[in-house]
């Protein structure tokens, strides 16, 4: 993933695995509605927040995200019924586990948009890439290939 | 000698950051070693013969017909001399947790090599250093300058330092298998390139304790080992020992497990796995609390989470260096 932008500022990138469902359609209304957010990610449709394997969310800041992003419908609201749950209990973990890994938890969030939140997306995004601009690149690719004194 | 001598196979034993383990393994073999010693000329083995490597440095390239190397890389010496056995080998099997994903000297990926010396010469409680000296790759001295070997901050396993042509898997690899695989090999009777030579089954499969696995478990509280006298008629997830088996490779045996203990995953994953510590991260999340997810509360669910107290250390134990995140980040 390239960090730079046109004008060669390192700018953050953040990877946003949207649910298919609620977050996507979500996104999607913010869009429709004009809302404003900061342009710093990309998203990824997937059918369900459950279906983000957490190895995806290795391989993402492997490959140079600042933050990784999930979305799924709320508590209750989950398309499968309960695959949100089990997303949760996945990222609880996960963000335990990439601290033993020096990357802040704060780089990976879990959080729930309906279809009609479009106001709730923006906010909830532009709030990923304030926490993660103010933690910077993680520029993890370098130092695990090159093996060095 | 009525027979002309025919000349053997030669093969080669060579042991990078391991603990020994897998030379025993080879001893392990019992009788079965004088077979495989009858069919084979054994060129190096550092552990058992006395052969240099300037020994090795003269054969011919490739004359070797395998070389079975175990543990991880994580000197220059090893790196070195794992380059020089590839170029004078036909075949290179990686052999064992360490040498196949990184195994237990791949938890030093956890720290660094600033880390690992302060622990090991200056904090441990047996050590006094009050100056603080370290090893350092070149010390001079009056006879002249004495050098030891590049210590890396980073464990890595044999593929990621040469070209590996098979897996045995294992901490340490049982005869059974190994057996097979220099059969194979004596035979030319081998599966492509790069396959691990075991099963590929999950551990559950094959499981002794599978006949008393629930039909769906949930975990409502974990156990470390330690804690509770496990029944040797349930299943270790049904009684809330974290066990890696649902993510591990089958064909070690079933030793740990028969043995009262949960599997810790020293025989990796199954084929297409990447990330072996996170699918265990998601299959054993995936089951806490299953069947009452909806009511769990948020201090019940922390309280569940909190018992895991080392994520990374319990599900990345044997294969951390093989991990997509390969290491801990250094900033």
């Amino acid at each position: 993933m390239n960090n730079d932008d046109n004008y060669g500022n390192n700018v953050p990138q953040i990877v946003a695995f949207c649910c298919n469902w609620c977050s996507y359609a979500g996104a999607d209304a913010a869009g429709t509605s004009r809302l404003q957010t900061k342009p710093h990610f990309r998203i990824i449709r997937t059918m369900c927040s459950s279906r983000v394997e957490p190895d995806l969310i290795m391989e993402a800041f492997r490959k140079g995200a600042w933050g990784v992003l999930i979305l799924g419908c709320h508590p209750g609201d989950c398309h499968y019924k309960n695959g949100n749950y089990k997303t949760d209990r996945r990222i609880r973990l996960l963000r335990k586990t990439l601290a033993q890994f020096g990357i802040e938890p704060e780089r990976l969030r879990l959080d729930w948009v309906s279809a009609s939140e479009g106001a709730r997306f923006t906010r909830i995004v532009d709030e990923t890439i304030e926490a993660v601009q103010k933690l910077g690149p993680l520029n993890l690719a370098v130092p695990c290939e090159v093996i060095h004194e | 000698m009525s027979k002309p001598k025919v000349s053997k196979p030669k093969v080669a034993f060579y042991w990078c950051a391991s603990c020994g383990g897998c030379e025993e393994a080879v001893v392990d073999l019992a009788e079965d070693i004088l077979t495989v010693a009858d069919a084979v000329d054994i060129v190096f083995w550092p552990v058992a013969l006395d052969f240099k490597k300037k020994d090795i440095e003269a054969m011919q390239d490739a004359s070797i017909a395998v070389s079975f190397i175990n543990g991880a890389i994580r000197t220059s010496e090893q790196e070195e001399m794992v380059n020089l056995l590839r170029k004078k080998s036909g075949l290179v099997v990686a052999f064992g947790s360490c040498a196949h994903l990184g195994g237990i000297p791949g938890l030093a990926n956890f720290s660094d090599k600033a880390g690992i010396f302060e622990r090991a010469y200056k904090l441990a409680p047996t050590v006094t250093n009050p100056d603080g000296i370290y090893p350092q790759t070149e010390t001079q001295v009056p006879e002249g300058s004495l050098t030891l070997p590049v210590f890396y901050d980073t464990v890595k396993t044999v593929d990621q330092t040469i070209d590996v042509d098979y897996y045995l898997p294992g901490c340490a690899p049982p005869p059974d298998l190994i057996l097979n695989a220099v059969t194979g090999i004596l035979e030319g009777k081998l599966p492509g390139k790069g396959a691990v030579l075991a099963p590929d089954k999950s551990l559950c499969d094959t499981c002794p304790l599978a006949e008393y696995k629930p039909e769906k478990i949930s975990i409502k509280d974990i156990k470390r080992p330690h804690e509770v006298v496990h029944d040797p008629e349930q299943c270790f997830l049904a009684e809330g020992i974290i066990c890696l088996g649902p993510a591990t490779r089958s064909g070690c045996g079933e030793r740990c497990i028969k043995a009262g203990m949960p599997c810790r995953g020293c025989f990796g994953p199954t084929r297409d796995v990447k990330d072996m510590g996170t699918k265990v991260l998601t299959s054993i999340a995936s089951l806490i609390g299953i069947e009452t997810e909806e009511e769990m509360s948020e201090e019940e669910l922390q309280k569940v989470l909190a018992k895991i107290v080392d994520p990374g250390g319990l599900f990345f134990m044997y294969s951390l260096p093989s991990s997509v995140l390969r290491r801990r980040r250094i900033k």
